[in-house]
């Protein structure tokens, strides 16, 4: 409250408004002042009216859980890339992990991919974000394979395109000997042996020793 | 966007298009308008999946150059999404209700893949033998665009021109510079313009047993994709339109509530009269002569002619003032006072709000301020009528939530505090906006407090999602029943309890959701017909 605290002693609870003014009689009773933060979950003095709970609003009810539950398989779902590790390993570095689904699975009609794509005009042009991982490239490829008709028709973001494209021929080529990471083992160094084993009745020509 | 709106948003998005594209969202909400880059930069998410949330809501538009754009009116639409889809089924049965939800979930679609898409739902959920007409569900998409509750996308090479226009295929428009709003729906001409596309055949039924059929169905949708002629032309649902609805149906409810039966059904035929002639943010329908309203009353509802009068002069004098005098030929001209109609709703809105949270008596005195507009503590306490040490403690109450404020008015130059009058005044508009708020908050804090519930229970809620389908697949392949109910004692019977607690506190919670959300309409259709002066 203005000057309570301040008051040079000119009599008790000087201030410099009329407290009649606001409504607060002489001598009376003010509430105690508030010492801590109000309580997160105050109570309520009033209790809140019920839900108006109809055939109408059970309806609606079931739209909207239903509506929820579809979206959730929609592509426009997107659900991120979560790799569970329980040990991290030096293998995973040179191994695929599957892309998500939603970018393989969606195919919207000509007409919106032809507004996606102008908006993806920019993209061609950036380098450093889509170079840094090998998930990454694995998409890009996707998308360049599907948007190529565009990809041709970018000029000026000609130079990039190629570089990458040199890139993508030189992974499709040379699957095997992997010389982008600068390492000398072939893949199947990296294999941790889970896939053995598996196809074994194929070959019986050759003599098994 | 304030924090409430932009928190809210940002839970709507989590629940419906996953965590990645809320991270952006929030991002674009909180920024503005910005480019790929720089979103993708700062919220770390690889580009390409940008792509896909920037498609899949369809509430961005390419500015220039490219800028992504979030708009936090739109998100918040999605809250609405049954209360539409509820409204077409009333007005249009299960057809088009499964059209707009389609439409809804898709963002925009072809005309051709609705139809086909809600005619194979509707015959899966037919007997077996029948099928539906792709013919009954076009007429039902034609009703709903001639009634302009669906409407065309604007077209994509609007959009593009904003973009550095590489492919030769987009047509150069002369607006050099890209305008900085996206291009509405309402400024394409063709916006209700059916395309012409004759589709011919019935829904497919899908059985999981026919694998074969599917793949030749689904061959032959392919082909008929390709052969149907209305490529590229999309369509949206129309949101104002709905509102309208809505405000309408709030406003002959209140008429009704207040007034009677008939005089409900005279504003609604005034209203419908007035459905294509009135502007979205009209202040008043075109005015109507009495000849007009009695030749167009329902057949049922036959009341003379000079008890129509009579009616209209009472909804005249009424002091709500929904309906007002604008001249006397034909009869005497009738307008539906709609800005005014809205402000009273809010009022009443504000006022039951009042009343629930603080008691009858607060709602007394708010209702009195909102009246007199400025009264003295005295004046308050002698109007009405309560006494004063109460009095005083129910206004600072309501002072300190900020539903009422306090006007200082100096009589002297030097505003000496003992020489000012202090005043207490109600701003109806402030105070809605204040109220809305704390709707937005409230279903934040209902979205949170379910996804916390459903967190808590996971482990329960997946054991039973197991158990049920492991007794669907028993129960597919022909078990007896001692396997079944083995089965289903799997779950013992205080996890059932557990279970059943659960759904009915989700099921309040999502039903508490949709109510408030009517209030939200309430409170944003009064400020959005203040905005537009």
């Amino acid at each position: 409250m203005v000057g309570l605290g301040h008051s040079r002693g000119r009599g008790k609870g000087y201030m410099s408004f009329s407290i009649e003014a606001v409504g607060i009689g002489k001598g009376e009773n003010l509430p105690p002042s508030i010492l801590q933060p109000t309580p997160l979950f105050p109570p309520v003095e009033h209790k809140p009216v019920p839900l108006v709970m109809g055939e109408e609003g059970e309806y609606m009810l079931a739209l909207k859980q239903e509506f929820r539950g579809n979206m959730k398989n929609l592509p426009f779902y997107v659900r991120p890339a979560i790799s569970k590790k329980d040990v991290e390993r030096y293998s995973d570095k040179y191994q695929n992990s599957e892309p998500s689904d939603n970018t393989i699975e969606w195919n919207p009609d000509r007409g919106s991919w032809f507004s996606l794509m102008i908006g993806f005009c920019p993209f061609l042009s950036v380098t450093d974000t889509s170079l840094s991982t090998r998930v990454d490239k694995e998409e890009i490829i996707h998308n360049l394979e599907v948007g190529i008709t565009l990809e041709e028709e970018v000029t000026s973001d000609e130079e990039e395109g190629e570089k990458k494209k040199q890139e993508e021929e030189q992974q499709d080529g040379e699957d095997e000997y992997d010389e982008e990471e600068e390492t000398d083992y072939i893949m199947s160094y990296f294999d941790n042996g889970e896939e053995f084993g598996g196809d074994s009745d194929d070959n019986m020509d050759e003599a098994v020793y | 966007m304030t924090a409430q709106e932009v928190r809210l948003c940002g839970l709507l998005l989590q629940e419906h298009f996953g965590e990645v594209v809320e991270r952006i969202g929030t991002h674009l909400l909180r920024g503005g308008a910005q480019n790929l880059r720089t979103i993708a930069n700062e919220t770390n998410t690889p580009l390409d999946l940008h792509g896909a949330c920037d498609f899949g809501s369809g509430r961005r538009g390419p500015g220039s150059p490219v800028e992504y754009r979030a708009s936090c009116e739109r998100v918040l639409r999605v809250l609405r999404y049954p209360r539409y889809i509820y409204t077409a089924k009333t007005l249009y049965g299960d057809t088009g209700e499964l059209i707009v939800e389609e439409v809804l979930q898709r963002g925009h679609m072809t005309m051709s893949n609705t139809v086909k898409t809600v005619a194979d739902r509707l015959t899966h959920n037919m007997e077996e033998g029948r099928s539906m007409e792709y013919s009954e569900v076009v007429s039902a998409f034609s009703k709903l665009v001639e009634t302009h509750f669906l409407q065309r996308c604007p077209p994509v090479a609007e959009m593009g021109t904003a973009a550095t226009s590489t492919t030769p295929a987009t047509p150069s428009t002369p607006a050099a510079p890209a305008s900085t709003a996206p291009p509405t729906a309402e400024s394409n001409p063709d916006c209700y313009k059916l395309p012409h596309v004759t589709l011919i055949g019935r829904g497919k039924r899908r059985r999981s047993s026919d694998d074969s059929e599917e793949q030749r169905g689904g061959k032959k949708a392919k082909m008929d994709s390709e052969s149907c002629g209305d490529e590229g032309i999309y369509w949206l649902v129309n949101f104002e339109r709905f509102h309208q609805h809505f405000r309408d149906q709030a406003i002959i409810s209140a008429v009704a509530s207040k007034l009677d039966q008939t005089s409900s059904e005279i504003v609604r035929t005034m209203l419908r009269m007035s459905e294509v002639t009135t502007t979205q943010t009209a202040a008043y329908t075109q005015p109507l002569s009495a000849n007009e309203i009695f030749r167009s009353l329902p057949p049922n509802y036959s009341i003379s002619r000079p008890i129509l009068d009579q009616y209209l002069s009472l909804l005249v004098d009424d002091p709500m003032e929904f309906v007002g005098k604008s001249g006397d030929s034909g009869g005497g001209m009738y307008v539906v006072n709609l800005q005014r109609a809205l402000a009273n709703l809010a009022r009443a809105t504000l006022e039951s709000v009042v009343q629930e949270r603080f008691g009858s008596r607060s709602a007394r005195i708010f209702r009195l301020l909102l009246r007199k507009r400025h009264l003295e503590q005295k004046q308050v306490e002698d109007f009405a009528m309560i006494p004063a040490k109460e009095a005083k403690d129910m206004l600072y109450t309501l002072l300190s939530e900020n539903l009422v404020q306090l006007q200082e008015i100096p009589k002297t130059p030097d505003h000496a505090p003992s020489r000012t009058f202090y005043l207490y005044t109600v701003n109806q508009l402030p105070t809605a906006r204040l109220l809305l708020q704390h709707c937005y908050k409230t279903v934040a804090n209902l979205i949170e407090r379910r996804l916390f519930e459903t967190k808590e229970n996971k482990r329960l809620l997946e054991k039973s999602q197991r158990i049920e389908a492991i007794l669907a697949s028993l129960q597919a392949s022909g078990a007896e029943p001692e396997q079944l109910t083995e089965v289903e004692e799997m779950i013992t019977a205080p996890e059932r309890q557990q279970l059943e607690a659960l759904r009915h506190h989700i099921n309040k919670l999502d039903s508490t959701e949709n109510q408030v959300d009517e209030t939200v309409f309430l409170l944003e259709s009064y400020i959005f017909s203040t905005k537009t002066k």
